[in-house]
């Protein structure tokens, strides 16, 4: 399981950056280049250029193929119009985490992204539920690549490569395919930093030439690496799986009841749990912020006036805020923005406020 | 990379000897295992120390790192860059300048054959390589 076996198609542009390399959920990936805070700075201010190429692209096609999405994942794929995204969770009978997913919906196929470290977990689950239904499933993993560009000025960086589409009528959450390096590639308008952005999905062959081309079209582009990746999510307030998720919580312990449609039709499949969950659910998800020099880690206690509520999920010291910022699962008793609360730093408590995320608000496209 | 003129522990510190004055702080190599960092937390002038005793944490964005008091002694300096109080608050010294302005506390030795264990700079070298 901890073999490293997956390259991406551009591990040698990380290598010849200089990147320090890490495996990441049996993938070789860039951790960093010139140093987080530096990648992280560029995301917030400029734009920064990822290789996600771990990602996994699940293509769904066949008659029922909708249907069966639906009944899979939390979420309300039939609301979607066709080039449209959606954040879901993919639940099992016990309505507890698989994954999260970005799910696209197209006029003749589905593609689900999921998390490299679910995988196996995510097509093996997906495998048997679509036994006996019109429904084909294609792992893409490794033949598409995943590339990146986030940040305020992500829009204007891409644009002069892309022939025959105006990057201005991609909505936040949509998809388009369109052209870059005269190869054709879905464009998403999607993204886990808090800025605007683009995520490409481009065919293997072609992704070194799109790298290159978006690297060298920039001069102030920053690579950047999976740490980074985290401080900026992070920020943003956005879950990780084997952090704010997993296969003990339901969606409604970690404040994803947004994403968790019962009333759908037809219903998701683990619909009786994810019922029972809901009723039963006393934690969520809150942002707290450390009024003190500390840093919070994930597996930090949480306290209420000595009193144990919870755990920090994801902690880091915050390139923007300069302060230290977590991600908790707490009791719903301490979920008021403004409450304090204390975090175990090394076993001395100290003052942290629980604040309304984002705890960065950054230049994504929102719409209702 | 690895000045020759200091002594090193296994716990990626090092201590550069003057009578029995030991200033300590981290190598080049844990600095940049840490990357970026934030806070250190030191010890008080006056604390006593006993080798091997955690006597501070390093918090950089991505981790925390224990320090380890590469011998027995007692505090007698701490670098004004690392203390948060500070107008001078710059933890960054420690990424930009690990063996000289990022240094950490200076220890008083009760006796010099404290420094006994400590590796020489090749012996530092090989266990980095072999770690690494």
């Amino acid at each position: 399981m901890t073999t490293t076996n997956l390259k991406t198609p551009l591990t040698e542009k990380h290598e010849a950056l200089g990147a320090r390399m890490t495996d990441f959920a049996g993938w070789w990936m860039p951790l960093q280049y010139k140093g987080v805070r530096e990648e992280h700075e560029a995301v917030r201010t400029h734009g920064g250029l990822f290789d996600l190429s771990h990602m996994a692209e699940i293509v769904v096609t066949g008659e029922q193929r909708e249907d069966f999405v639906q009944t899979m994942v939390t979420n309300d794929l039939k609301k979607l119009n066709f080039g449209q995204a959606m954040y879901s969770c993919l639940c099992n009978l016990e309505g507890r985490i698989i994954d999260d997913l970005l799910v696209y919906r197209f006029e003749n196929e589905v593609w689900i992204v999921a998390n490299a470290s679910n995988r196996s977990a995510v097509v093996s689950w997906l495998e048997k539920h679509a036994e006996g239904m019109d429904v084909a499933l294609d792992d893409r993993t490794e033949e598409i690549a995943l590339v990146a560009v986030q940040g305020p000025a992500a829009e204007a960086i891409l644009q002069p490569h892309v022939d025959g589409l105006d990057l201005s009528t991609v909505d936040f959450y949509t998809a388009q395919w369109g052209t870059v390096g005269g190869q054709r590639m879905l464009i998403s308008r999607t993204g886990y930093t808090g800025e605007d952005g683009f995520e490409l999905y481009v065919e293997n062959a072609h992704a070194g030439v799109t790298w290159d081309l978006l690297l060298q079209g920039d001069e102030a582009l920053v690579p950047v690496g999976l740490a980074a990746r985290d401080t900026l999510r992070l920020e943003s307030g956005f879950a990780l799986y084997g952090n704010e998720l997993s296969l003990e919580r339901s969606p409604y312990d970690v404040t994803l009841a947004w994403i968790t449609k019962l009333d759908k039709e037809p219903a998701p499949l683990a619909k009786p749990a994810l019922e029972k969950a809901k009723e039963s659910a006393t934690t969520c998800l809150v942002g707290l912020t450390m009024e003190g020099r500390g840093v919070p880690r994930a597996g930090y206690p949480v306290h209420q006036n000595g009193t144990p509520v919870g755990f920090v999920s994801s902690g880091t010291f915050s390139p923007s805020l300069k302060k230290g910022v977590a991600l908790a699962i707490v009791e719903r008793s301490a979920r008021a923005a403004g409450t304090e609360l204390e975090i175990i730093v090394r076993g001395k408590p100290q003052a942290a406020l629980v604040t309304k995320l984002p705890f960065v608000r950054g230049s994504v496209k929102r719409h209702s | 990379m690895i000045p020759e003129d200091l002594k090193y522990t296994e716990d990626h510190e090092w201590v550069r000897i003057d009578g029995k004055k030991a200033t300590v702080g981290i190598t080049h190599h844990a600095q940049d295992q840490l990357g970026d960092i934030v806070f250190v937390e030191v010890p008080e002038v006056g604390r006593e120390l006993e080798r091997g005793d955690t006597f501070g944490v390093v918090e950089s964005v991505k981790t925390v790192s224990d320090l380890f008091s590469p011998v027995t002694g007692t505090v007698i300096e701490r670098n004004e860059a690392l203390d948060e109080s500070s107008d001078n608050f710059e933890p960054e010294t420690i990424n930009s300048s690990p063996y000289k302005d990022g240094w950490m506390i200076v220890v008083e030795v009760a006796d010099e054959s404290a420094f006994d264990d400590l590796m020489d700079h090749s012996a530092y070298a090989a266990f980095v390589e072999n770690e690494g």
